[in-house]
């Protein structure tokens, strides 16, 4: 991932502000592979392997690809849940990687994140108050009765009701739950609140009122997302540039609907081609593109472009080279020999 | 469709009510439509819609409760009132099943080989060889490569989506006319799920048999389906020919349900429409249409008693008052007398 650039141009995003909020160069983790009774290490898998990327105030990236690339562990490290083994994340000015104990407490209150099972995240024999009150507590911001205060002032930012702070989690619909979770996240008064497949265990009549839910708050509360989901159409909605991973690496970033309209990476072309998609007034049933096969495996990932086992454009060098990110004109970048000529540096 | 030939399955003013703790719940309330040969059908809904109880209750694996009233009629016999003895001569060999996570449906213990062969010869009188051989031929068709190699596998040395493949093999081991595919590529990524259902689609046509498909995701239905049942809160609201449904929707509850829903051409600077509330609990529902506490066409009317499923022209079904008159803004040319009220 050598061509990619960190520096922001003025002209890629005019809605967000354009001040870099996080970015991280070069994010790299491998989880070691252990086998027999010594539990020697005998590979590594490259579940992310020199990733970049940066998020901007305002704005909201998405986060793209299949299972197994990735897209969940650049997820748990941006939140500092697991540690890069290589690369830096700046935010605020500050590294988070090896960053001790102490000082990343602050930033996690401004990190926060949102789950793909809202029951699942959270502890069914906690009232809600207790629930969304524990970030308050851990990170001193309140307590006693203005805990409670903050509490009634999140569930009814998330359109939810303040008397529901007594009830249990299982008292409430999906839709609901989600809410909480999103409240929860709230709490801190994060600058950045990472969606990790947030909308996508939600019925489609859910979804729909929980993605209205975070563009309102964004408005209001001017947060940023990184949005990783795999709904490419849910993904195009509430994003303002879009990122596509594959096998560990970026291979495809620009503007999200531009992305959608002309995807100048094969496997995002693939992506976009497998989506069944309810036809429109007089549109012919439209039987979708398959790419052939499925994700190899992260522990032994095809030699040059991970992606030329699939490829329909496959070629010679594809094989062996890896190519690098090539930096298009209005912010697209693609990862693909394709694109060699109309790189612009 | 063609609605002169028999159906294959006709699901006939079917009741389930299953018994808990705190009552009993009604979880599908006359649930009626019929399934061709040959045809796709795709039963699309909610969670606790009643679309999953639907499948099982034509594979009569209801557990806890069962189908309380009306009949499930397949080749002249009530499957609803068979015995478990009866309904293992049917399931398998007639009507088989695939499921959302085929991790869960596969034992691990056994390689893949083994299980299809004993599916096989579960139904069949046949040696363990010749069954093996026809295991063999069952993985080539479903796109597994080296099956004579794979069949040595146990499921967790294959992918999500070879699973996924396994488990229509089995499925297909006697050659069914009915697959019940309940939301069989939900867990699967979007390429996976592009090539499964173009296997489905294949080996519809091959094994001339009838689909049952069970999901809540449009795109899959505007692509495989021939009809589409929608579902609501335990009730069918409407149905008719996918290109119709899709089209022109005659239940505000499918229109709401497809307008939530992002497309590549959705106005990204506009909030989604989104149907307030929640889905009913089956123990609350609310009086009248069980839609009206959510519906932005909701009047007086749908307050109180129940809405009867209306026929409207073209075998479509709407179970709203707006459809009773087929009011003509939005009837296309079809006269008004052709509808009849359930």
């Amino acid at each position: 991932m050598t061509a990619q650039t960190t520096h922001n141009t003025a002209e890629e995003r005019p809605a967000a502000s354009g001040d870099t909020l996080l970015a991280a160069d070069s994010l790299v983790k491998h989880f070691p592979i252990h086998k027999g009774f010594l539990r020697r290490t005998v590979g590594q898998v490259k579940a992310v392997d020199g990733v970049s990327f940066e998020i901007r105030r305002g704005e909201t990236v998405g986060l793209v690809g299949e299972s197994g690339c990735g897209k969940s562990t650049v997820a748990r490290m941006v939140t500092r849940l697991i540690e890069p083994t290589s690369g830096s994340i700046t935010f605020g000015g500050a590294d988070l990687v090896g960053m001790p104990r102490s000082e990343l407490k602050d930033f996690r209150r401004k990190i926060q994140m949102v789950f793909q099972d809202p029951f699942s995240s959270l502890n069914p024999r906690m009232r809600i108050v207790d629930s969304l009150g524990e970030p308050l507590v851990a990170h001193g911001l309140s307590k006693g009765q203005s805990k409670v205060d903050r509490v009634c002032e999140l569930l009814e930012l998330v359109g939810l009701s303040a008397k529901d702070r007594n009830k249990y989690p299982h008292q409430f619909s999906g839709g609901q739950a989600q809410r909480i979770g999103i409240a929860r996240a709230l709490a801190t008064d994060p600058d950045l609140i990472v969606c990790d497949e947030a909308v996508s265990s939600l019925d489609v009549s859910v979804q729909a009122q929980v993605l209205n839910l975070l563009r309102r708050l964004q408005g209001e509360l001017g947060l940023s997302y990184l949005f990783i989901a795999h709904d490419l159409n849910v993904v195009r909605y509430i994003s303002d540039r879009v990122y596509v991973m594959y096998l560990g690496r970026m291979v495809e970033r620009g503007a999200a609907e531009g992305i959608m309209a002309e995807p100048q990476h094969p496997y995002t072309e693939a992506l976009i081609g497998a989506i069944a998609t309810p036809s429109g007034e007089g549109e012919e049933r439209r039987i979708r593109a398959v790419a052939n096969g499925a994700v190899p495996s992260p522990s032994n990932p095809p030699s040059g472009c991970h992606f030329h086992t699939r490829c329909p454009f496959v070629m010679d060098r594809c094989r062996s080279e890896v190519p690098p990110l090539y930096e298009l004109s209005e912010g697209r970048a693609s990862a693909c020999f394709l694109r060699e000529k109309e790189a612009v540096s | 469709m063609d609605d002169t030939r028999d159906p294959l399955i006709a699901v006939d003013d079917v009741h389930v009510t299953f018994k808990t703790m705190a009552g009993e719940v009604e979880a599908l309330t006359g649930v009626s439509f019929d399934i061709h040969p040959n045809e796709t059908v795709a039963v699309v809904g909610e969670s606790g819609s009643g679309k999953s109880v639907t499948a099982l209750a034509i594979m009569g694996l209801l557990d806890g409760g069962g189908v309380s009233g009306g009949r499930i009629v397949s080749g002249g016999r009530n499957l609803a009132a068979m015995s478990e003895k009866q309904l293992r001569g049917v399931r398998g060999s007639e009507i088989a099943m695939i499921f959302q996570d085929p991790m869960t449906c596969l034992d691990p213990l056994y390689t893949v080989g083994n299980q299809v062969v004993e599916a096989i010869r579960l139904h069949h009188k046949v040696s363990k060889k010749e069954a093996t051989q026809q295991a063999i031929e069952l993985l080539a068709q479903v796109g597994i490569p080296d099956p004579e190699k794979r069949i040595r596998s146990y499921p967790h040395q294959l992918s999500g989506g070879q699973r996924q493949r396994v488990m229509i093999a089995l499925a297909l081991a006697c050659k069914p006319r009915l697959l019940i595919a309940d939301e069989p590529t939900t867990a699967l990524d979007v390429t996976v799920e592009a090539q499964i259902l173009q296997l489905l689609r294949d080996l519809q046509k091959e094994y001339e048999m009838s689909i049952l498909l069970v999901t809540h995701d449009m795109g899959v239905v505007a692509e495989m389906a021939d009809r589409v049942v929608v579902f609501y809160a335990g009730q069918v609201v409407e149905q008719g020919r996918v290109d119709q449904v899709l089209r022109d929707p005659r239940h505000p509850y499918t229109t709401a349900l497809f307008e939530g829903i992002p497309t590549p051409h959705t106005d990204r600077s506009e909030p989604l429409t989104a149907i307030p509330g929640a889905v009913p609990s089956l123990r609350e529902l609310p009086s009248g249409c069980r839609f009206n506490p959510r519906c932005r066409l909701a009047f007086d009317k749908c307050t109180s008693g129940a809405v009867p499923l209306f026929a409207l022209p073209d075998g479509r079904q709407s179970r709203c008052w707006l459809a009773e008159t087929d009011d003509a803004s939005r009837s296309v040319s079809e006269p008004l007398a052709a509808e009849v009220a359930q």
